[in-house]
């Protein structure tokens, strides 16, 4: 399975722009980045729900719109929206809304309703108590497991979720990665998963993308993002996860500056307005993707990291160390 | 202002039932107490109670399917009595909150900037243009970019976390004397996240505001809060400072709750969970909610309601296990130990 060139333009905003990424068969790619930088618009892109204006999406070999449907990739791929209650639909119950797909497919009705009472098993909502509930009845957490269940319902081989556990609790949000896990090996299911807590995407991902402003600025496996933090906004990120000391809580923000306008992005490396290391190059020339360390399958875009960029940091490779 | 030893917010013995195909008893007999300038975080089992209970503090359960008793007060306002006007000036000046979903909250046909700007006017006398100009301002404060450009913006023009940033500041709009903040920053990036954290933080010392904070990630809580409450199925079963509940947690919900944390956890490795789901709630609870799940279950859990023990100023804890530890305790009927 392969994810080709997206590159989205409106006059507006570039919401997603050059993004590359492929995501290989059976394996789970995390992605993380500020808020606004295009992690959603990039997940709306693979179930073609946003147009591409340019570039290519390839599934399974079949590129979309030359061997690929839209209802073709649609039989393969589904998502897991992040507003939980936005995306379900308020006149149909639980049972009708996670039964509606397989129904269309032309599963008969009985057993379309059994599937949806076994799925809602699976995600902990017992069916005798909740199958006949409409949304608005359901906590958030709960909406958010009926739309894990709606997705899983269409047997997909690709699931896309988009911020899918962060209204559960610990202990819910645990059962349920559990169950993407079972899923995972039991049909060999590829995922993407989009999520603002690091420590889940941590445990959930073979490899970590990190986006900054409609750019992808690092990706590897999740180790090696986890240990270099090679791009400056991945240090950042990091730095910023929430302390789990009562007695030393985090009193200065590790990212200052207000995040650009991305209707108008910053030139060069988008992220020299609020860089620590910058320097005039970075404001200048857009840095390349160069390998970490040489590892072929660990990527950053950071002057710092090419040996030609002229950065003064880059001089015969030296690597900048994560920042505190 | 008011006396800080003052509560800002009490609830007494709240219960919330709704009625519709079936009856789900959703708050049970909850008490909570909040000094104006305190910042407090309930943690808890999705579905069991948080949101309904903030919700029920801004009057904004449905009325027909809803009975509703207990007594609620804020900074001295009977809430239960309020309507009318009344109600309209408290929701927004004397209490605002911060929705889960933005969807509920912001209007899809109006731009932010005027949603802001129609909260201010409401409760105070300002123009139009001071109004916008307020706007303006709140949305800097919770770091938007291009807030010129974004107060034209409507809500689905923006990105989750933008939205959520903007309810942030339609909620602080008015500088109430209660903010109630149900998840509000699940849909921030971490670098985000603890930039509005320390906002509130910030806001919260400034207004001299109390805080009701909702949220599952304890890392959050540990960064904004100075109390803790846990809620199971529709009350509270254990309250302490941070650092009591984070480094002695006592009731065995909680102590399942922080040992699901994935903090440590190795990829591939099963999490651990708390076994079993919680109660069905058609029925008001008439023991211990938690015994069916609970591996210290004794006979007397299942048969009656656990006395709440009270082991420190501020400190509670509602389990049968604090027997023997704690000096004092609340509950009328205490059952004879086994
Ligand atoms: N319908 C739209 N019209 C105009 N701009 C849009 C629209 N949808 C999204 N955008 C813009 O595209 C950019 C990327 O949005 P997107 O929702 O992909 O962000 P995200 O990374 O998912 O953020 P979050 O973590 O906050 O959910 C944002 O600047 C957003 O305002
Ligand atoms: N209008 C309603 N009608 C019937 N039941 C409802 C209604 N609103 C909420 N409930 C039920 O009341 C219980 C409490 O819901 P609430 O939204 O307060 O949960 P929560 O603690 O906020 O959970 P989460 O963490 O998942 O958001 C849930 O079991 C929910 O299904
Ligand atoms: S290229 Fe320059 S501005 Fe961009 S991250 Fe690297 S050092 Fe910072
Ligand atoms: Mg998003
Ligand atoms: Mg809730």
């Amino acid at each position: 399975m392969r994810k080709g060139i997206f590159n989205r333009k409106t006059n507006a905003v570039r919401a997603v722009d050059g993004v590359s990424f492929t995501v290989a068969k059976g394996e789970t790619l995390g992605i993380v980045g500020e808020s606004g930088c295009g992690k959603s618009t990039t997940a709306r892109l693979l179930v073609g729900l946003e147009g591409i204006d340019a570039g290519d999406l390839i599934f399974d070999g079949d590129r979309l719109g030359v061997d690929l449907s839209l209802k073709d990739l649609w039989d393969g791929v589904q998502m897991v929206f992040q507003d939980s209650y936005a995306s379900l639909n308020p006149r149909l119950t639980i049972e009708e809304t996670i039964a509606f797909g397989p129904k269309m497919r032309g599963v008969a009705a009985d057993e379309a309703r059994r599937l949806a009472h076994e799925l809602l098993g699976r995600v902990g909502l017992a069916p005798a108590r909740f199958a006949g509930r409409y949304p608005h009845e359901l906590s958030g957490g709960q909406r958010q497991r009926v739309n894990i269940a709606r997705s899983l319902a269409m047997k997909p081989r690709l699931i896309i979720l988009d911020e899918a556990v962060s209204a559960l609790d610990k202990s819910v949000e645990a059962q349920v990665l559990n169950l993407l896990r079972e899923l995972k090996d039991e049909f060999g299911l590829t995922y993407v998963f989009i999520s603002h807590d690091l420590n889940v995407v941590r445990y959930v991902s073979d490899r970590i993308m990190v986006m900054y402003l409609g750019e992808v600025v690092e990706i590897g496996p999740v180790a090696a993002v986890w240990e270099k933090r090679a791009h400056p906004y991945t240090a950042a990120l990091f730095a910023a996860m929430p302390s789990m000391d009562p007695d030393n809580r985090t009193e200065v923000p590790p990212l200052a500056g207000d995040p650009p306008n991305p209707i108008d992005p910053p030139s060069g490396c988008r992220f020299h307005t609020r860089c620590s290391f910058a320097e005039p190059v970075c404001g200048k020339t857009r840095p390349k993707s160069v390998a970490v360390d040489g590892a072929a399958d660990h990527d950053a875009a950071c002057h710092m990291l090419d040996p030609i960029s002229g950065h003064s940091k880059s001089a015969g490779g030296s690597r900048l160390e994560a920042a505190e | 202002m008011t006396d800080p030893t003052a509560n800002l917010l009490e609830i007494e013995n709240l219960e919330v039932r709704f009625h519709g195909e079936r009856t789900v008893h959703a708050i049970n007999g909850l008490d909570l107490e909040l000094k104006s300038g305190e910042v407090m975080t309930i943690l808890g089992e999705s579905g069991s109670g948080k949101s309904v209970t903030l919700k029920a503090l801004l009057k904004l359960l449905p009325e027909r399917r809803t009975a509703m008793s207990g007594s609620m007060t804020v900074g001295g306002i009977d809430v239960m009595a309020l309507k009318g006007r009344a109600l309209s000036d408290y929701r927004g000046k004397t209490v605002s909150m911060i929705f889960q979903e933005p969807a509920l909250a912001l209007d899809p046909v109006y731009t932010i900037g005027d949603q802001i700007a129609e909260a201010v006017m409401r409760h105070e006398r300002v123009s139009k243009k001071d109004a916008l100009a307020r706007a303006l301002d709140m949305l800097k404060r919770v770091r938007i970019p291009s807030p010129e450009s974004r107060l034209k913006n409507y809500p689905h023009e923006m990105s989750g976390g933008m939205r959520q940033r903007a309810m942030i500041a339609l909620a602080l709009a008015c500088k109430p004397d209660l903010l109630l903040a149900d998840e509000p920053t699940t849909a921030l990036d971490a670098t985000v996240q603890i930039q509005v954290l320390l906002l509130l933080r910030e806001l919260q010392k400034e207004f001299g505001m109390g805080i009701v904070f909702v949220t599952h990630d304890i890392g959050v809580a540990v960064e904004i809060s100075d109390r803790i409450a846990v809620m199971y199925a529709g009350n509270i079963v254990e309250e302490g400072t941070v650092g009591e509940i984070i480094k002695d947690p006592r009731h065995p919900y909680t102590k399942g709750l922080l040992a699901s944390n994935l903090h440590d956890a190795d990829a591939g490795e099963t999490l651990s969970s708390i076994p079993g789901s919680p109660p069905p709630l058609d029925v008001k609870p008439d023991h211990c909610s938690f015994a069916p799940r609970c591996a210290h279950a004794e006979e007397r859990c299942l048969s009656a309601l656990p006395p709440v023990f009270k082991p420190g100023p501020g400190r509670r804890v509602a389990c049968i296990l604090e027997e023997g530890r704690a000096p004092q305790r609340l509950g009328q009927r205490l059952p004879e130990p086994a």
